[in-house]
């Protein structure tokens, strides 16, 4: 099933996707229309153009890819599901997102994955190929992220104040220098052998869904961030 | 009944948007820019739409033009006794506009464009400076005239504002029969004022002009500051003295757009901290001379001004802003959407950094 979005408002948009009878969707010529994906129900949707903020919002047990780049709050509480960009992301990538994965060929903008949480069989997981803003993984409760870094060449592609908050999760960075501006709740260590095996499957992933040769990542460290305490935040307010 | 402030929430957020030609030609229709801002219907609420052309007047180039809202007759009287003293009165008229049934209540809208008379000036002033005198005579007639509001005060350069949607306000304002070497545009979602015809974005002051997504924290601690240099906020509202910190720094201080961003949005203690020791010196000074002209809280702008724009985001990016380029036309927009839907081909969108601003200048020798 094709649906042309070209000139349709957001709620006419997303409620001709929603009464769709296949399980394929293509959407066309999006521009700018917003919660595309939220409230649908097992569906694989291909999606062309520029989406509008709050794409996969509350997503549940869907799959979107996108052939362009996408706006803010891609995946915004969203529960589980694969989102998979071939672009860039705007402003809080995954934001508060509880399950599922959302994989960015290019950069992302700030504060990408912050208030991101885990629980038992729900791990989520953020890859973004690029350069990242400032504040990413603030407030982190749970689940990975995993900054690939191309075209940050000799800099450090994370922004300032990464892991601000962080309490639990971990963090992955590919980065020619240790990133700096990182706050006192947060370690960070070169990648061991341990670390690597955790993110291959998530490289692999990237790789596949962007079609491309595993050797330009090779050639940089992979640094680990992570809280440096199980619960740093016990005794802030209470004295026990 | 009306719902006063607080009694009701309306969730949305403002929209803006800057389109500029760098080789100065009036290339952009009045039509491009509501197309941009129409995308972002949903981020505006219907309580604000306004647009700023540059390079609108060229018959007029050398003229301040004057748009002015008035209430009433008497107050269109008594502002063009005032400026008839004063100034040589090149052309007056009714700012045309079609019936727009989603724009309503329009007060009575005027457009003059004035040469000011330095001998009648002199007699009453003495010396004086010419741009001090127009900036004297629109606080003066927005204080004093009971019912009369001057919101646009440059040279070859307009402000068209109302209460409505963006595209309503440029449907209203007839801006397809106007071209532009840049434009820029606001859709509104008005946070601690009610909605008015005046309070508006853009809001200028000579050249200048300022559309903004945010709320500024330190409105109060900007205000005070700002009014000891005789501007006066009296709209009560955060951008407005965004519009009066950037012509206070640029016409009265001579600072260049780079060093008021740094002013405005200044890097954190942290981030000087890893400078070199010449840029520390600097950001220090500039911290510390003018830390009342700080501003703190979400924005992003647009500043439009004479043959340029700066866009900038507080140094946190609390809201969102995307740039493109192409074909020597630049493109700034709370959304990419809004650029695509008017450069659907455009290659390379980038977003600015928190505090990083994008400043396009426009060249003077447009053919």
């Amino acid at each position: 099933m094709i649906i042309d979005a070209t000139n349709k408002y957001y709620k006419q948009l997303n409620e001709e996707i929603k009464h769709t009878q296949t399980h394929d969707i293509t959407v066309k010529n999006v521009l700018g229309q917003r919660y595309i994906g939220t409230g649908v129900k097992d569906k694989k949707m291909t999606v062309y153009g520029t989406p509008g903020n709050a794409m996969g919002a509350y997503l549940d047990n869907i799959d979107i890819e996108v052939f362009g780049n996408v706006q803010d709050a891609v995946g915004d509480t969203m529960n589980d599901g694969h989102i998979v960009v071939h672009g860039k992301a705007g402003d809080t990538l995954g934001y508060a997102m509880r399950g599922g994965s959302i994989y960015v060929k290019g950069d992302a903008g700030y504060r990408v994955g912050i208030h991101m949480k885990a629980y038992q069989d729900k791990q989520p997981v953020i890859v973004v190929g690029g350069c990242v803003g400032s504040f990413l993984g603030e407030y982190q409760a749970g689940g990975t992220i995993l900054v690939l870094g191309l075209g940050s060449q000799d800099s450090s592609p994370i922004g300032n104040y990464c892991g601000t908050g962080m309490h639990g999760g971990n963090m992955y960075i590919r980065s020619a220098v240790k990133p700096e501006f990182l706050p006192p709740q947060v370690s960070i260590e070169l990648c061991d052998s341990k670390d690597m095996a955790v993110i291959q499957p998530l490289i692999d992933q990237f790789c596949e869904y962007f079609d491309i040769k595993e050797d330009i990542l090779r050639d940089k460290p992979y640094y680990h961030i992570f809280p440096n305490a199980d619960n740093p935040y016990k005794s802030l307010y209470t004295s026990y | 009944m009306l719902k006063k402030e607080g009694e009701i929430r309306i969730p949305s957020g403002c929209a803006i948007s800057g389109i500029i030609d760098r080789t100065g030609r009036q290339s952009i229709n009045g039509r491009t820019i509501v197309d941009s801002i129409a995308v972002m219907h949903d981020r505006s609420n219907g309580l604000g739409g306004g647009f700023a052309g540059y390079g609108i007047y060229p018959d007029y180039a050398d003229s301040y033009a004057f748009h002015v809202f008035y209430d009433d007759l008497k107050a269109r009287q008594e502002t063009e006794r005032y400026l008839d003293r004063y100034f040589d009165v090149v052309n007056m008229s009714r700012i045309p506009v079609r019936p727009n049934r989603n724009v309503v209540d329009a007060p009575l809208i005027w457009r003059y464009f004035v040469n000011p008379l330095f001998n009648r000036i002199q007699e009453d002033e003495g010396e004086i400076d010419e741009k001090k005198f127009i900036v004297e005579t629109v606080f003066y007639v927005n204080t004093y005239i009971d019912g009369a509001y001057i919101f646009s005060s440059g040279k070859n350069m307009g402000i068209f504002k109302g209460v409505g949607f963006p595209e309503d306000i440029g449907d209203f304002y007839k801006l397809e029969d106007y071209d532009a070497y840049c434009w820029t545009a606001h859709g509104r979602y008005p946070t601690n004022t009610p909605g008015w015809w005046g309070g508006c974005h853009p809001f200028a002051l000579l050249d200048h002009s300022i559309v903004h997504n945010g709320e500024i924290s330190s409105y109060d601690a900007n205000r005070r500051y700002i009014e000891m240099f005789d501007y006066k906020c009296n709209l009560l509202t955060d951008t407005e003295v965004i519009t009066y910190i950037i012509d206070y720094l640029k016409r009265k201080k001579g600072f260049e757009y780079e060093d008021i961003a740094k002013i405005i949005a200044a890097p954190f203690w942290e981030e000087i901290d890893h400078m070199s020791e010449k840029e520390a010196r600097k950001m220090k000074l500039l911290r510390n001379t003018y830390s009342s002209l700080l501003i703190t809280g979400p924005f992003s702008i647009i500043c439009g001004f004479d043959h340029g724009l700066m866009a900038l985001n507080d140094r946190l990016k609390l809201r969102s802003m995307v740039a493109g380029e192409k074909d020597d036309v630049v493109y700034i927009a709370s959304e990419e959407a809004a650029i695509r839907r008017v450069c659907p081909d455009i290659d390379g969108i980038w977003a600015p950094r928190g505090g990083e601003p994008i400043i396009v200048h426009a060249s003077k020798e447009a053919m």
